[in-house]
């Protein structure tokens, strides 16, 4: 950071949000305690601060939760599109009114900077609701025949990087198409969509169609097991997503899988280089890398490698990471203690089999869960680092010579989630892009998010799109 | 032909073919991610120390600047006063940078701020429209430098640029740069809002460094879109890269449409996060500007006293 012009702290008011002590389920429009009255501790990853207790649902929970949703579905997918769409664009309102408060607890629970949750998350979550409430009195319309039915009750597992934006991904679609819904939220994250079921209560929808259970993973095993879940919808770690695929096979329920992903961002020669460089920092440090589609792998043609990896060290100089309540900062905490283990760990291995580690230099602070940006160099396909997701801000750089070997290099991997090209040639963009097993290809821009647009992968990166007419198919009998 | 390109590019200034493939050969700019850019930074919180840092430093970095047929010695004399002590009720404000007159009115300004750190900059060479012979566009900038000028403002031929005749350009401008001599530095202005795309700002700032330019400049102020964050954000990634390959540092300059502190600082902020301490001051970035002054003096007394005063405690100067 340049020296003369150091920028005063400026933080986002915390007041704005109110967290209680202690937060229930949400089942049939109550909150109420779990059946086993276990509870656990939700904290702020950038300062280890309990932030509140929440009940832990249990199978007992997860049958009433069921229940309620099934009762519900009978009058809720029974109402006409155009009454369900007028709950889901109050929904969509509510949302941006209370936006600053949503986008403070988001920071607050998940790490991330209050700038990304602020520009990013909220807007998105909104225009979620907003574009599928649109849908609701169209479905006729939607490509899949006259009249298609829902589905019934869907089971919703997600996970605690963006916790409100996959709630959104999810909720949204199931509502429009008559379908009600009992959400797991991740157990690191589970405060906004608490907030959330606050927001369906202030909405007035009717009991049941929307129902919270915080838990962990045996919560959410308990969700996608129960018989009396037609649609289960999942989005997190590629083992988890094969658990689910092996409890869900055999049964009659429709499944989404959204899974890992190890993005390849691809830098031909002729590429506008001061973009591509933005574009490299947004696809891996972008929610401290905590993103499935992230760009994790750089793909850098040889004759410009050296001058793009100085430009890229420079634009990494200048990232300011710290409090993500700071309205300046660019990279927040780590999500949890155990995700930071992991990451150390992934980068510990990459040192050790021979690739070169970088960090700009970078205090980081003594409470909470930190990484620094980091940069590995000289990596091989072989290396685990070009392999394995690591899921934090650690960008592995690979070269390449031909676009035939920069495609086979892009497509070597057990995922398929997204690409990213940059070159200012048109036909290059598109002839590449053909060749890409990647479910989104974004070409001279990075980590583009917008609810019109499907989004779903290949290979072990999942089945299933979400967003746009697609991501209806998913919660529709079709 | 010229020599005025330093030794690492002597040979891009041999021809017009040389020089149009190299700067054809300059990376391109992707609009969308320019402007994202530029955008992101706009959203930087600039509070408290830092702000109060901000609005000494951009005062300090203005030009003041009267270009108007009516322009009188009489006017110019009181916007000299002004730069020398821009806020009389608080005297800690900093002097402007320049004083930005056309030709004519260089001995007015240089009496207006004599005795002062303050500098007379004056924009010859058929300003705004460029539209003049090359004798009379020298005869300009002589006339300009001899009354005294310490800085000459020049425009480009844009007409010449559009129509890919890059040469003509440059050898107008190593012309210019002899006529400036030892004595002024010279600031080229691209009018970047008639160069239309990206990619030309970006092509005309390198032809502006390897002619010989001190300072690139997006536009005079009389067009419609004059300098805007991303334009200024591309010229800065120019001088950083032209640094860093030659070894030479040049200045920038966003002009026209400059209204606001708060305008002010995220061009600050646009300095601060591309090339960082290095250009900070008022050698390096200037701002082409004539109503932003009294906002940054407004501004600066809030600051300072706590509340929001109002026009008439600042000078109409």
């Amino acid at each position: 950071m340049a020296s003369a012009f150091e920028y005063a702290p400026a933080p986002e008011s915390r007041a704005v949000v109110d967290i209680a002590p202690s937060y229930g389920l949400f089942i049939d429009g109550e909150f109420t305690e779990a059946a086993d009255g276990r509870v656990f501790k939700t904290v702020s990853p950038a300062s280890e601060e309990v932030l509140s207790e929440i009940a832990q649902a249990g199978e007992a929970d997860v049958d009433r939760a069921v229940k309620a949703a099934r009762r519900a579905f009978e009058k809720w997918s029974a109402l006409p599109g155009a009454e369900r769409a007028k709950y889901l664009f109050r929904i969509a309102r509510i949302i941006q009114e209370r936006s600053r408060e949503l986008a403070v607890l988001e920071t607050l629970d998940n790490g991330k900077p209050i700038k990304e949750t602020r520009d990013a998350d909220l807007p998105l979550v909104a225009a979620h609701f907003f574009y599928y409430a649109g849908w609701a009195d169209k479905l006729d319309h939607a490509g899949f025949g006259a009249n298609p039915k829902p589905l019934g009750v869907a089971g919703q597992v997600i996970p605690w990087n963006f916790p409100l934006l996959m709630l959104a991904w999810k909720i949204a679609p199931a509502l429009a198409t008559g379908n009600t819904v009992v959400l797991k939220p991740a157990e690191t994250t589970p405060l906004s969509a608490l907030f959330f079921a606050d927001i369906c209560r202030q909405a007035g929808l009717p009991r049941g169609v929307v129902n919270i259970l915080p838990g962990y993973g045996d919560t959410g095993a308990a969700l996608v097991a129960h018989p009396d879940v037609n649609k289960v919808a999942f989005t997190g770690s590629t083992a988890v997503g094969k658990q689910i695929a092996r409890t869900v096979a055999g049964s009659r329920k429709k499944l989404t899988l959204e899974l890992g992903g190890k993005g390849a961002n691809i830098v031909f020669d002729d590429a506008p280089i001061d973009q591509a460089v933005e574009g490299i920092v947004t696809g891996i440090f972008f929610n401290q890398g905590q993103v499935c589609c992230a760009g994790s792998r750089l793909l850098v043609q040889e004759s410009i490698q050296d001058e793009l990896l100085d430009s890229l060290k420079r634009r990494l100089s200048t990232l300011r990471l710290g409090d993500p309540l700071d309205k300046n900062t660019d990279i927040g905490a780590i999500n949890s203690e155990e995700q930071l283990t992991r990451i150390t760990s992934l980068v510990e291995r990459g040192e050790a089999e021979g690739a070169e580690r970088w960090s700009p230099a970078c205090e980081l602070p003594s409470a909470g869960y930190w990484f620094a940006p980091t940069l590995f160099t000289n990596v091989t396909q072989a290396h685990t680092i070009a392999r394995d997701e690591i899921f934090g801000p650690v960008l592995s750089v690979l070269t390449f010579r031909t676009p035939d070997e920069a495609v086979a290099k892009a497509n070597n991997t057990q995922y398929g989630l997204s690409a990213g090209i940059w070159t200012e040639k048109g036909s290059r963009i598109l002839a590449v892009a053909n060749k890409l097993r990647a479910g989104v290809v974004w070409s001279n821009t990075f980590n583009k998010f917008d609810p019109t647009s499907p989004f779903g992968g290949y290979k072990e990166s999942g089945f299933g799109r979400e967003g746009g007419r697609h991501g209806l198919e998913g919660y529709l009998d079709v | 032909m010229s020599t005025a390109a330093p030794h690492a590019l002597a040979d891009v200034t041999a021809s017009d073919s040389t020089l149009r493939r190299f700067l054809h050969g300059l990376p391109g700019v992707d609009p969308v991610g320019l402007e994202a850019r530029a955008a992101s930074l706009g959203t930087r919180s600039i509070k408290t120390t830092a702000k109060a840092y901000a609005i000494d430093l951009a005062i300090s970095m203005v030009d003041l600047t009267t270009l108007e047929g009516a322009d009188t010695p009489g006017k110019v004399r009181s916007l000299g006063a002004k730069a020398v002590l821009p806020d009389p009720s608080d005297r800690t404000a900093p002097s402007t940078a320049a004083v930005c007159v056309y030709p004519d009115m260089v001995p007015a300004a240089k009496a207006a701020v004599a005795g002062s750190t303050v500098k007379v900059a004056s924009v010859a060479t058929a300003f705004p429209a460029g539209r003049a012979p090359l004798a009379v566009k020298l005869a300009d900038v002589h006339e300009a430098v001899s009354a005294g000028a310490d800085e000459i403002d020049m425009v480009i031929d844009r007409g010449a640029f559009l129509s890919g005749n890059y040469l003509k350009v440059h050898d107008e401008i190593t012309a210019v740069k002899e006529a400036c001599g030892s004595a002024a530095r010279l600031k080229v202005i691209f009018e970047t809002g008639e160069l239309s795309t990206y990619d030309n700002i970006r092509r005309a700032s390198w032809l502006g460094m390897l002619a010989g330019a001190d300072f690139i400049k997006t536009s005079t102020g009389k067009v419609a879109v004059n300098a805007t964050p991303a334009n200024t954000l591309l010229m800065l990634e120019a001088v950083r890269d032209f640094r860093a390959q030659t070894g030479v540092q040049v200045g920038v300059k966003p002009a026209g449409g400059i209204r606001t502190t708060k305008d002010a600082i995220k061009f600050l902020v646009v300095v601060n996060e591309t090339v960082g301490e290095d250009w900070l001051d008022n050698h390096w970035f200037r701002f082409g500007a004539s109503s932003l002054l009294n906002d940054l003096l407004m501004q600066r007394q809030k600051l300072a006293t706590g509340r929001y005063s109002g026009p008439d405690y600042v000078t109409v100067d």
